[in-house]
């Protein structure tokens, strides 16, 4: 019978053997992030920053010059205008107003008095510089406290190199993301916020399979010196990891193609995730603990059941 | 032969049917609450307001403002009451968050020592007092303000909730945040800058007497306005200012009711009746003062001062230079009451109606493809054990679905793409499995046996990986807002049904393929 295998059944790749150009490469790549993050930084929304986001259809297609003058003549400071998923639609962002809530107001006032009878207003977003910055701090926490509550289960269900090295494939993963943000100019909001989350999530989950098959593995294998372990359980879960990225990713391009222009960028952000995640699972965090001499012994806490015919 | 005891079987249906039947709701269209949905338990599924459109408001009540109108009314109080005690006093004023006064040095004896303090005594327990030598500071303490922050919030709740909602239907959403923010939530919003407008204004209405002493004019160009008089502009951009006496003769809180009208030139205008109580001050003020201008101030500015006629009891109109919307937004709030305190917009998200139906278009058919694409790949890759995969996936979507509206939970944007993502992610539970199947087979078990064997060693790989992802989606709830906490939802029950459906559903449907069938040869 016919089946699709994007993964020979008992590939044998060496994975061990590329570890440290790997983890060269990532090493580079999370520091080039950080630099881009410092140097150019991110396209904060107006969800971080404070703002104003308006976003109108015409009925005919959108006169995106016509719009242009018309609001720029207003005086509301720096106005950026796009079309946004259709060419009947655009997306207009001004920049925080000098000035409290009020002044944020007065201005979506004008903007909609502006663009008067031939725009429909389909969206009105004003955040203001207060609760940007309560929404930035929230989000900062929520990746925080995230990461380490993760880092803190693996360390109880495994040992702690495992959950170190987790931590670090995690770091890495959010990191590279931020970076590729900064890089391309994307916009930065409370949904990328989220999309690194489910990234974090996701990632994890990956990593979590790997490793429990590398305990599995240290036991049934004792006397196997660690690196062939490690390549066998690489191997061994490859054909799955392959198999649940490319489901997921389906579901992702899915959503890119017919998802609408405001899940698009959430989903673009995913997808990277779910690509660097089973990446990082597979050469960060199983390089990471490739370097330390694991314990070996049966933990009886965490025994694998004996299926009952073996007993 | 597999074991998959009955009493499990029967918990599994039974989940499964109940699902579906908390699903079911979502199956009719919406608004139809006629016959169709009665014998189902619970209703369809709460839409965020960015799906069904919307406008979510996050307000801050002034405190500050408050506070100042407090200090002025303590210390108008006070100078009444020392006045009336005969205790000689000066400088005393009311500052932003305090009230200072000093004795005349010659008050200095007990008698008027335990009177001050017997006076001071009275202000109550909200505000501390502070003396040095003869002079003395009066602020509000710490309980003072948070007794000043509850009672301002939630009346102002209430006035928001008869303003946005006169007519009780709307079901509007209006929640205290914090200690002095308010969250305002209001489904189907055609034009959410009339909803801004509407509370947008403080509107206490008051009605003041015209200073004739002098004129605005000269009051500008000297600087100095009468004392017990102030300066108001007008309400109209330009217009003319007045120089009103201090004292309100009647205010807003004695109206009974408001309504929009015409005056004798067909003009839009607001016409007022006032209570009892206020029947009789307005009554005796006009029958005093006839001849003069009659200030009509709204929040601070002067509609309008026309000069009284005769003497008037229970009723009158507000004329100015207004629209019939106006008249109509005017009536409206005047009815509801003033706020307690002015209210500042913090954050504004508002969706259009067009909007929310084209985005939950535009998820449906991206869940759909998603769906048929990881259905199609299942079987490819699995074949008839991909089918019972298959099933398991669009249980759970079933379950999602019913979880969320027996929890009637708020189903968001980015919460469909949760839903259409944990797609993506259920079938891994099964792929573990499969996967684990396989190499059993491989490792030349029997049939039953590497199932037996799959399922049990693919047992806590899953546990630990979804109770990891879990944690994700558990901060993203914690720390989220709105729509984000609407993904986090959908999530985390996928990840929990999506556990479920692997290990039970599908399990179930193996055995009994397996029991039924008894094959030799394992095709996976």
């Amino acid at each position: 019978m016919f089946r699709l295998k994007l993964v020979p059944s008992t590939p044998s790749l060496n994975f061990l053997k590329y570890m440290p150009v790997a983890g060269l490469s990532s090493l580079a790549a999370v520091l080039v992030s950080i630099g881009l993050f410092f140097i150019i930084g991110l396209n904060l929304g107006i969800d971080f920053r404070g703002g104003i986001l308006i976003e109108a259809r015409s009925e005919t297609p959108a006169d995106i010059g016509g719009v242009r003058g018309d609001l720029e003549n207003l005086g509301l400071g720096d106005i950026s205008i796009q079309s946004f998923g259709s060419d009947r639609d655009v997306l207009i962002r001004v920049q925080k107003q000098e000035g409290d809530e009020r002044a944020q107001l007065q201005a979506i006032e004008k903007i909609t008095n502006a663009l008067g009878g031939a725009y429909d207003i389909r969206r009105t977003e004003f955040v203001g510089p207060t609760v940007g910055a309560e929404l930035a701090e929230k989000g900062i926490l929520a990746v925080a406290c995230a990461l380490f509550a993760i880092m803190i289960y693996i360390w109880f269900r495994f040992e702690w190199q495992f959950s170190i090295a987790a931590f670090l494939a995690l770091t890495h993963d959010v990191l590279t993301t931020i970076g590729l943000f900064a890089l391309t100019g994307f916009e930065f909001n409370l949904a990328t916020l989220a999309a690194i989350l489910t990234i974090a999530g996701y990632s994890i989950n990956d990593t979590v399979v790997v490793f429990d098959r590398v305990r599995e593995n240290l036991r049934k294998y004792k006397s196997w010196e660690q690196p062939k372990i490690l390549n066998k359980s690489l191997n061994e879960t490859l054909s799955r990891t392959v198999m649940t990225t490319v489901t997921t990713a389906i579901a992702l391009i899915a959503i890119i193609l017919f998802g609408g222009a405001v899940l698009r960028d959430f989903a673009l952000a995913m997808l990277w995730g779910v690509t660097i995640g089973t990446y990082s699972s597979i050469f960060i965090a199983v390089g990471l603990i490739s370097r330390f001499d694991l314990k070996r012994n049966d933990d009886e806490d965490n025994q694998i059941p004996t299926p009952e015919y073996e007993r | 032969m597999l074991q998959f005891e009955t009493w499990k079987k029967a918990i599994v249906l039974l989940l499964v049917a109940t699902g579906m039947l908390y699903a079911a709701p979502n199956l009719f269209s919406r608004g139809d609450d006629s016959g169709g949905t009665a014998f189902m338990p619970g209703q369809a599924i709460n839409l965020g307001l960015d799906l069904q459109g919307g406008s979510h408001l996050l307000l801050q009540a002034d405190l500050s403002a408050v506070v100042a109108e407090r200090m002025v009314s303590v210390s108008e109080n006070l100078r009444l009451t020392l006045r009336a005690e005969k205790i000689r006093f000066r400088s005393l004023k009311a500052n932003a968050d305090s009230v200072g006064f000093a004795l005349r040095s010659n008050e200095t004896d007990d008698v008027a020592n335990a009177q001050i303090d017997g006076i001071l005594a009275d202000l109550g327990r909200d505000f501390d007092v502070v003396r040095t030598g003869q002079a003395f500071t009066i602020r509000f303490n710490e309980a003072g303000l948070q007794n000043l922050a509850n009672q301002t919030v939630e009346q102002a709740i209430e006035i928001i909730r008869r303003r946005l909602d006169p007519d009780g239907t709307k079901e509007p959403v209006i929640q205290r945040q914090g200690k002095d923010r308010i969250l305002v939530q209001l489904p189907g919003v055609d034009d959410p800058e009339r909803i801004k407008r509407l509370i947008g204004r403080t509107a206490r209405l008051t009605f003041q007497l015209v200073d004739m002493r002098t004129t605005a004019q000269e009051a500008r160009n000297s600087g100095r306005v009468p004392p017990g008089s102030v300066l108001l502009e007008s309400a109209e951009e330009g217009g003319q200012e007045y120089i009103v006496e201090k004292r309100v003769m009647v205010s807003g809180e004695l109206l009974e009711n408001a309504s929009a009208g015409f005056d004798q030139n067909s003009r839009p205008a607001v016409n007022f009746q006032l209570n009892a109580e206020g029947a009789r001050r307005f009554g005796r003020v006009t029958g005093e003062n006839i001849g003069r201008p009659f200030a009509i101030v709204l929040d601070g500015k002067v509609v309008s001062a026309p000069v009284i006629q005769s003497q008037i009891f229970g009723s009158g109109q507000i004329t100015g230079n207004f629209d019939v919307a106006e008249t109509n937004e005017l009536a409206l709030i005047l009815r509801a009451g003033a706020l307690p305190a002015p209210l500042i917009i913090l954050e504004e998200r508002s969706v259009g109606p067009g909007l929310g139906a084209d985005s939950i278009a535009a998820g449906q058919i991206a869940a759909m493809v998603g769906l048929a694409l990881v259905i199609i790949y299942m079987v490819l890759s699995y074949g008839l054990f991909g089918v019972f995969a298959d099933i398991a996936l669009m249980v759970n979507i079933v379950l999602i679905l019913g979880a969320l509206s027996a929890l009637q939970a708020t189903l968001t944007l980015p919460g469909i793409a949760g839903i259409v993502l944990t797609m993506g992610m259920a079938v891994d539970a099964n792929v573990l499995v499969f996967e684990r199947i396989r190499e059993e087979l491989r490792g030349g078990r029997r049939v039953a046996q590497a199932i037996e064997a799959g399922y049990s060693r693919a047992l806590s790989t899953i546990i630990d990986s979804n109770l990891t992802t879990l944690f994700a989606a558990l901060f993203l709830f914690v720390f989220g807002s709105g729509p984000i906490k609407g993904f986090a939802v959908t999530l985390s029950l996928g990840i929990a049904t999506s556990m479920f459906t692997a290990l039970m559903v599908t399990r179930l449907l193996i055995v009994v393929w397996v029991n039924a069938k008894r094959p030799k040869k394992l095709e996976l």
